[in-house]
């Protein structure tokens, strides 16, 4: 956890560990783990908001629990940029993490892979692995999804690449 | 479309005839020359050549599989033409895959089972295979275009999804279970899955595939720097399974900024990915033909020409399930496998004449099975000369984490918990 910043630090601790170890198909040992990323997304959820840090929203997709969709967002220069936000559980879950998507930011930056995979080889991907099973969704939000928008918007805007929806809006007038 | 060409001249002369009114002739030829014209452009396109019964061994310009077939009477294989009753399964369509893939049809293997989700871009073509103009295509689609036109007698199937989904998952495993091809054939519907994936996840989910169908597997793979390779023989129980090391970040704890640099784009070159898809589809080919060694890693690095071997034992402390069950059941075969290579021995001994190798045995040597660790040796290894001290601690057991007692207070419904977390969202 060297290079991390003391912020993000505290914050990791405060967040719920799992800790059973299922995937998708292990039946009820699963629904066990769904819980578990439940009591620990509405925890971190719970923080962000008594923080006045709240950036992401999530639910599940389908009643199994293995596609969630939802959306975060950033604040760069007092404007805030909004984008969708999906994942699968895939199905060696929780030895594997969740690869998340960004969809809209598909093709913008080389820092992601095909289908709006962001990348999370380096920061996030030994991490998980080292924590498995008592990392699930809402470690993998604060860990891999949080510091890559915190370091890829700010490039994204001020090359140009993403503009904000009020600038958008008022060039397209014009 | 000759044929079709042909009836419709037929049926303009006759047309022609029928028609009292002769100003309508010149009319008529002029549409028979064109139909001419394009008889001609007909012959000329290339042709596609029809599926073959059997392998034949005849050395003429028209047998697609003569220089195969030599391979018996060269002594290297000795019976060729079983390539046809086996089915492998490609997982991966990308530079090492897609050629892989065109090697196995050209041998002749007897059906491609083709797993991607991709599809090919410009970017792709600094590898073999795919060609500009299929552009677009999904990489199965466009690989079963071209695969078919170079050996029709190889039954393509292809799958357009992505293995590490729920739904993906329960595809992939029933392909490979379905066994109508071979009904005969034991275990599942295939005889090697390869693994030409381009990441840890995707590799994950095919070991789990193979450890849970007990199914022998080969992985490959090309480093991002594009300038080393390896591949590896995968047999559940027999040899290390994917899960049974962990990757190298993780086991070693050195700073992963020292394995990657910065940024997704990895680089390739066709050169490395071919030998890679080379040296994959050769040890696949031992493999199912049964010739030479198979063998179980073999690596490839092209700075310095270095081919590193190795074998790996599994993991008793695996953490996939299925490893640790494959494990279990390849110890309790042990006296059967034991039975049936003494008989063999016999077998091969009443075939030669027996002779002592060695007239005296001064020092009393003798050779001792070393192909399964000696237990008690291993124990009292533990007891060091004064002075030393292992390395590394011994295995202990995972920690259980106390279990929580607030999980046990709060609630415990699922659908609460989905309730509540929706009410923080809205």
């Amino acid at each position: 956890m060297e290079g991390w910043d003391p912020n993000t630090k505290t914050t990791l601790t405060q967040i719920p560990l799992l800790s059973t170890k299922a995937g998708p198909r292990d039946g009820a040992a699963w629904t066990q783990r769904l819980k578990e990323e439940y009591k620990s997304l509405i925890a971190y959820t719970q923080m962000n908001k008594s923080k006045d840090n709240d950036w992401f929203r999530i639910s599940a997709a389908n009643p199994e629990g293995t596609r969630w969709t939802g959306k975060c967002w950033y604040v760069h220069n007092l404007l805030k940029y909004e984008f969708d936000l999906q994942f699968d559980i895939p199905v060696t879950y929780p030895s594997t993490a969740p690869e998340i998507e960004l969809p809209e930011l598909d093709g913008k930056t080389h820092k992601m892979y095909r289908g709006g995979k962001i990348c999370l080889t380096v920061h996030f991907k030994p991490l998980w692995a080292k924590n498995c099973p008592r990392f699930g969704i809402a470690h993998a939000l604060c860990l891999g999804l949080a510091p890559w928008l915190a370091a890829e918007v700010p490039i994204l805007v001020d090359s140009g690449m993403i503009k904000h929806k009020d600038d958008a809006a008022s060039s397209s007038e014009s | 479309m000759e044929v079709e060409l042909k009836e419709m001249l037929d049926e303009l002369e006759t047309l022609k005839r029928s028609l009292p009114d002769p100003s309508h002739y010149t009319t008529i030829d002029k549409l028979r020359l064109h139909v001419e014209h394009l008889t001609n452009l007909a012959k000329s396109a290339p042709v596609r050549r029809s599926k073959v019964k059997d392998m034949s061994a005849e050395v003429v310009d028209s047998n697609p599989y003569s220089r195969l077939m030599a391979l018996q009477r060269m002594g290297i294989v000795e019976n060729y033409e079983r390539i046809r009753e086996f089915s492998v399964a490609i997982v991966g369509i990308g530079g090492v895959g897609s050629v892989a893939a065109e090697m196995l049809t050209r041998c002749g293997i007897g059906r491609l089972l083709l797993y991607d989700y991709d599809k090919v871009e410009l970017a792709n073509m600094n590898r073999l295979f795919f060609r500009p103009e299929q552009v677009g295509m999904t990489k199965t689609d466009a690989a079963v275009q071209t695969l078919s036109e170079i050996n029709p007698d190889v039954v393509l199937e292809s799958y357009t999804l992505n293995i590490t989904t729920v739904q993906g998952f329960e595809t992939f495993m029933k392909s490979l279970t379905n066994k109508s091809f071979c009904p005969s054939k034991e275990g599942s519907g295939v005889d090697l899955v390869l693994s030409c994936v381009d990441n840890y996840e995707a590799r994950m989910v095919v070991n789990q595939a193979c450890n849970e169908l007990n199914q022998t597997w080969m992985e490959s793979g090309v480093s991002e720097d594009a300038v080393s390779g390896h591949i590896q023989l995968l047999i559940p129980g027999e040899t290390a399974c994917f899960a049974c090391a962990p990757p190298l970040v993780v086991a070693s704890g050195v700073d992963e900024r020292t394995l990657k640099r910065e940024g997704v784009c990895a680089a390739s070159l066709p050169t490395t990915m071919g030998v890679v898809a080379g040296l994959l589809v050769q040890n696949t080919l031992k493999f199912l033909l049964k010739f030479g060694y198979v063998s179980p890693y073999l690596g490839y690095n092209s700075l310095k020409d270095f081919f590193p071997t190795m074998e790996m034992k599994p993991n008793p402390q695996c953490s996939n399930v299925a490893c640790l069950e494959r494990q279990k059941e390849y110890i309790l075969a042990k006296p059967a496998r034991d039975a049936a290579a003494k008989a063999k021995m016999e077998a091969d001994a009443s075939s030669t004449t027996e002779c002592p190798l060695h007239d005296d045995n001064e020092w009393n040597i003798s050779v001792v099975d070393d192909s399964v660790p000696d237990r008690k040796d291993a124990r009292s290894s533990d007891a060091l000369p004064e002075g030393l001290i292992h390395e590394l601690p011994s295995a202990d057991e995972f920690q259980k984490l106390p279990a929580s007692e607030a999980s046990a207070t709060a609630t415990d419904d699922l659908e609460d918990l989905r309730r509540q977390l929706e009410a923080l969202n809205g």
